[in-house]
């Protein structure tokens, strides 16, 4: 293969992570918190878009809309009993009731569906488009622009809307937009809400690359989405698109070039590299602390 | 306060379950699951004291404690390996092996901490989970092995060719196989009084105060002197130190360890026992870790329930914990008891 | 009152610019040992800025820095206040999950010679040293009428004892100049009395030079011998109290025109 075409399906496999670092990094933003529970929201929507399309034979749209429905309900149901009671405890508080979260979803999922893989359906037409003796796959172009539609969406909904503009309020001080009257609660559930619903969709987009669904599947892609989230700043939309992007180019080409068992090891040297160049992440923005 | 008494109970619960298990042990009335479970125990409370002075004490989030386990195992395993043939005393073995494994785990950790500890947030939380992950998928493609020709290995690809006579130390994925078992439960033990002797009384002593003062407000103790990169150093280098050491002694007691063992689950298992035992609270990450070690075991009746009642409880104990009736109920006890005490006398 | 000693502290031309705002410019300011000095003006005049540049918390854009004799440019935060320089914050800033001793025990770190080796051993050299520390800790506090609570944690301590504990944990580290940032704020007058009496004490007993941040005007003017105001970030004016008292400029910046 050559250098383009891995560039492509490392921007492919970027796309899908930043999808779901997108939600890592809104409900980061809002919440304050590290929900590592969202990789596992990742592996239900999996589950649903697998059981629609192969017991319910749903076609493609259909089915990611119903794993999307459950995603959305999952998160929402998430934050309200298990996140929302813990509002004033530690943050180690919270992420330990995450992790939690995340073991419970894995382990009723080996009840309900056993640890057996099964292999996710080919859900998009398998045709490529030809260019100049490079073939793009039509589910690589529809994860990558599927990707850009999503981010420009999110921005244009967090900056032009007035939903969009309580987000912002929360995120900055939620106590100062709860006097300004904002509804902090729902603000913070619709953040959950679109977080998970996101996860649904890369949920589908995953399981077209790497086709085989287990309890356990959303694990990685979830660490690494967080990564790609504080690799671009964690709280920026921009920068977990770009994080997501990068971190996919980064695990293909290390994967191609240089050995596919260490590419793991390579993205997380590249983050922790990063980091210690700017702190905040690429597009993050530094703050100082007030004396 | 009551730290020294808070001390004599940690001491006491070891050395009491000790004597206990011992004679259980000896006796040969410790089942099979029961007795392959005590020396893992040690181990995760070592670590876990440790981390628990990281997390607790010092109020940063480690996420890789298991990376530093697995450097000390992994470690452990090779000088064991190396030395068999010079050290025939298990014990001189052993505790060689755990000294190397801690400090190459405390040199790992200074080389993360340098350039991390200076940020404040959750940067350490992100490089440790980061560098679980690097040493996890190094030592997977790490090949190691030894004959009278000295070390020899190579990485990725297994091109390591012995004479005859030599042996693997590390296999890549299947990490180290026939490693003789000289860990003991004695000796696991033993690393935890130490462990738990060196945090009381490093937090009693000016450097404690430091990593307490560094915790509360960073600003207010450079003010007054206190370093606070060097203090959180400290605190995250002895961790490393504790989790290298905890990781030798588990290594050495499984004739078989792979590598991904110490995976990001592990890390995130000994920080719930930091976390449930209470943060700065010794005593209570040792009744956590044996607890929650055991009740998986204990549940193994319902078999594949266990894992989701394990996280149902996980979750149950940080919504009670943290919940405000729960907490003023809890704090009006301990005024009661205070009171209590002062009548008659006490403190 | 010694004006012909050498300065403690000469600080020339300081300025901090913020992203192209300046927040303080062209401050001067000299503090003789054993003075108490009052820096006053309105809100948002760069005062706190002044102190947060004297201990380096920011790095100063431009000027000199001399304390007691030494150019303290490219000097840490710790560095100051080994040097002889302690503070207190405008918004209290202690160790509020650590004990009242405690916190003033951690404000003698800098005398520990003892290593944690020793400690974690609890070698002679260590149990020596920590009687010492105690011992002169638990004075300090006695001083700051703080001893009876010195077993409680410092974050439920009342508001007043709280601005005490801060300038004892100060008192600690050993300075030759101790800022202090509003310490009456929020206090009632009975206390800002007896705050008055007690940073007048300290001066004499441990023959240090105060410069202080505060408010308050009466004991602004009741214990310090010297007024340096400032406004929007620049000296307006420099005296004794009386001077001030009657200086138009100072009045004018005060109630505006």
């Amino acid at each position: 293969m050559s250098f383009l075409s891995y560039l492509i399906n490392g921007l492919r496999l970027g796309s899908v992570y930043a999808i779901i670092a997108l939600g890592y990094t809104m409900v980061y933003g809002i919440a304050k918190m590290l929900n590592f529970a969202h990789g596992d929201v990742i592996m239900v929507g999996a589950y649903t878009a697998f059981f629609a399309a192969t017991a319910a034979g749903l076609p493609l749209i259909p089915a990611v809309l119903l794993a999307m429905a459950v995603c959305t309900v999952l998160g929402v149901a998430i934050e309200r009993f298990a996140y929302k009671p813990l509002r004033s405890a530690t943050s180690l508080s919270v992420l330990i009731t995450a992790i939690g979260v995340s073991y419970l979803l894995q382990n009723a999922a080996q009840l309900l569906w056993t640890s057996n893989p099964r292999i996710f359906p080919s859900l998009f037409s398998n045709g490529a488009f030809e260019l100049g003796g490079l073939s793009i796959s039509y589910v690589t172009v529809i994860t990558i622009v599927t990707c850009i539609v999503i981010m420009v969406c999110l921005m244009l909904f967090v900056n032009k809307t007035r939903t969009g503009s309580a987000m912002r309020a929360c995120a900055e001080d939620q106590g100062a937009a709860a006097l300004m009257g904002i509804n902090v609660n729902r603000i913070i559930s619709l953040t959950f809400a679109i977080g998970s619903g996101l996860a649904a969709i890369a949920s589908v987009l995953l399981c077209s690359t790497y086709p085989t669904v287990t309890p356990t599947l959303g694990a990685m892609p979830g660490i690494k989405a967080f990564t790609a989230a504080v690799f671009g700043g964690i709280g920026s939309i921009p920068g977990a698109f770009l994080g997501g992007l990068l971190l996919g180019i980064i695990e293909i080409l290390a994967g191609a070039y240089i050995s596919t068992q260490l590419s793991d090891a390579i993205v997380f040297a590249v983050l922790i590299i990063v980091l210690l160049i700017r702190p905040s992440g690429l597009l993050g923005k530094k703050v100082r602390e007030k004396v | 306060m009551n730290n020294k008494r808070s001390q004599i109970v940690s001491f006491s619960i070891i050395i009491i379950l000790y004597a206990v298990l011992e004679i259980l042990l000896k006796t040969g009335n410790l089942s099979s699951l029961f007795s392959s479970l005590l020396i893992p125990v040690c181990c995760y409370m070592a670590a876990a004291i440790g981390l628990n002075l990281n997390v607790g004490i010092s109020g940063e989030l480690n996420l890789g404690q298991a990376g530093f386990m697995s450097i000390g195992a992994f470690t452990g395993i090779c000088v064991s390996g190396m030395l068999s043939g010079v050290i025939s005393n298990g014990v001189i073995r052993l505790v060689t092996a755990m000294i190397v494994g801690m400090i190459l785990a405390g040199v790992f950790g200074i080389l993360i901490g340098i350039p991390t500890l200076k940020l404040s947030g959750d940067y350490l939380a992100i490089v440790t989970l980061a560098f679980g992950e690097i040493i996890k998928s190094l030592v997977t493609n790490l090949y190691l092995g030894m004959d009278s020709r000295g070390l020899h290995f190579s990485f990725v690809q297994n091109k390591v060719s012995l004479e005859p006579g030599g042996k693997m130390l590390l296999n890549g994925a299947m990490g180290a196989t026939g490693t003789e078992r000289i860990a003991s439960f004695t000796a696991g033990v033993i690393l935890v009084l130490i462990c738990l002797a060196f945090v009381y009384n490093l937090m009693d002593s000016g450097s404690g105060r430091a990593i307490m003062a560094a915790r509360d407000n960073r600003i207010a103790a450079s003010s007054i002197g206190i370093d606070v990169t060097r203090t959180k150093m400290l605190a995250f280098v002895v961790s490393a130190g504790m989790a290298g050491a905890a990781g030798a002694l588990y290594g050495l007691s499984f004739s078989t360890l792979e590598p991904r063992k110490f995976d990001f689950n592990l890390s995130i298992m000994i920080l719930v026992y930091v976390v449930l035992g209470g943060l700065g609270n010794m005593t209570g990450t040792l009744i956590a870790t044996m607890l929650l070690v055991t009740l998986p075991q204990m549940l193994r009746g319902l078999s594949d329930f266990r894992m989701l009642i394990y996280a149902i409880v996980l979750i149950a104990m940080m919504l009670i914990t943290n919940n405000e009736k729960v907490k003023i109920f809890i704090e009006k006890m301990r005024l009661r008891r205070k009171e209590k005490g002062a009548g008659n006398g006490e403190n | 009152m010694g004006k012909t000693d050498d300065p403690v502290l000469k600080v020339e031309g300081l300025g901090i610019d913020f992203g192209g705002l300046t927040a303080v410019n062209d401050f001067s300011l000299t503090v003789y040992p054993n003075e108490i000095r009052g820096l006053i003006g309105p809100n948002g005049a760069g005062k706190t800025t002044v102190f947060n540049m004297l201990t380096k918390v920011y790095d100063p854009s431009r000027g000199t820095i001399i304390f007691d004799g030494k150019d303290t440019s490219g000097m840490t935060e710790v560095e100051i206040n080994r040097a002889g320089i302690a503070r207190t914050f405008q918004n209290i800033r202690l160790f509020s999950g650590m004990t009242v001793l405690d916190n003033v025990r951690a404000g003698m770190n800098g005398v520990i010679t003892y290593g944690n080796l020793s400690a974690v051993l609890r070698l002679p050299s260590f149990r020596k040293q920590e009687k010492e520390i105690r011992e002169r800790s638990v004075e300090l506090l006695e001083i700051f009428g703080l001893k009876d609570d010195m077993d409680l944690l410092a974050g439920n301590l009342p508001y007043g004892a709280q601005r005490r504990l801060e300038m004892a944990r100060a008192m600690a580290t050993g300075p030759k100049l101790l800022l202090l940032d509003e310490p009456a704020a929020g206090m009632n007058p009975q206390e800002t009395e007896e705050l008055m009496d007690m940073v007048r004490s300290i001066r004499d007993r441990f023959d240090i030079s105060i410069l202080l941040i505060e408010h308050d005007m009466q004991l602004v003017m009741g214990i310090c011998e010297k007024i340096t105001v400032l406004n929007y970030g620049m000296v307006l004016s420099e005296g004794t109290p009386s001077e001030i008292q009657n200086d138009p400029q100072v009045i004018k910046a005060y109630l505006g025109d």
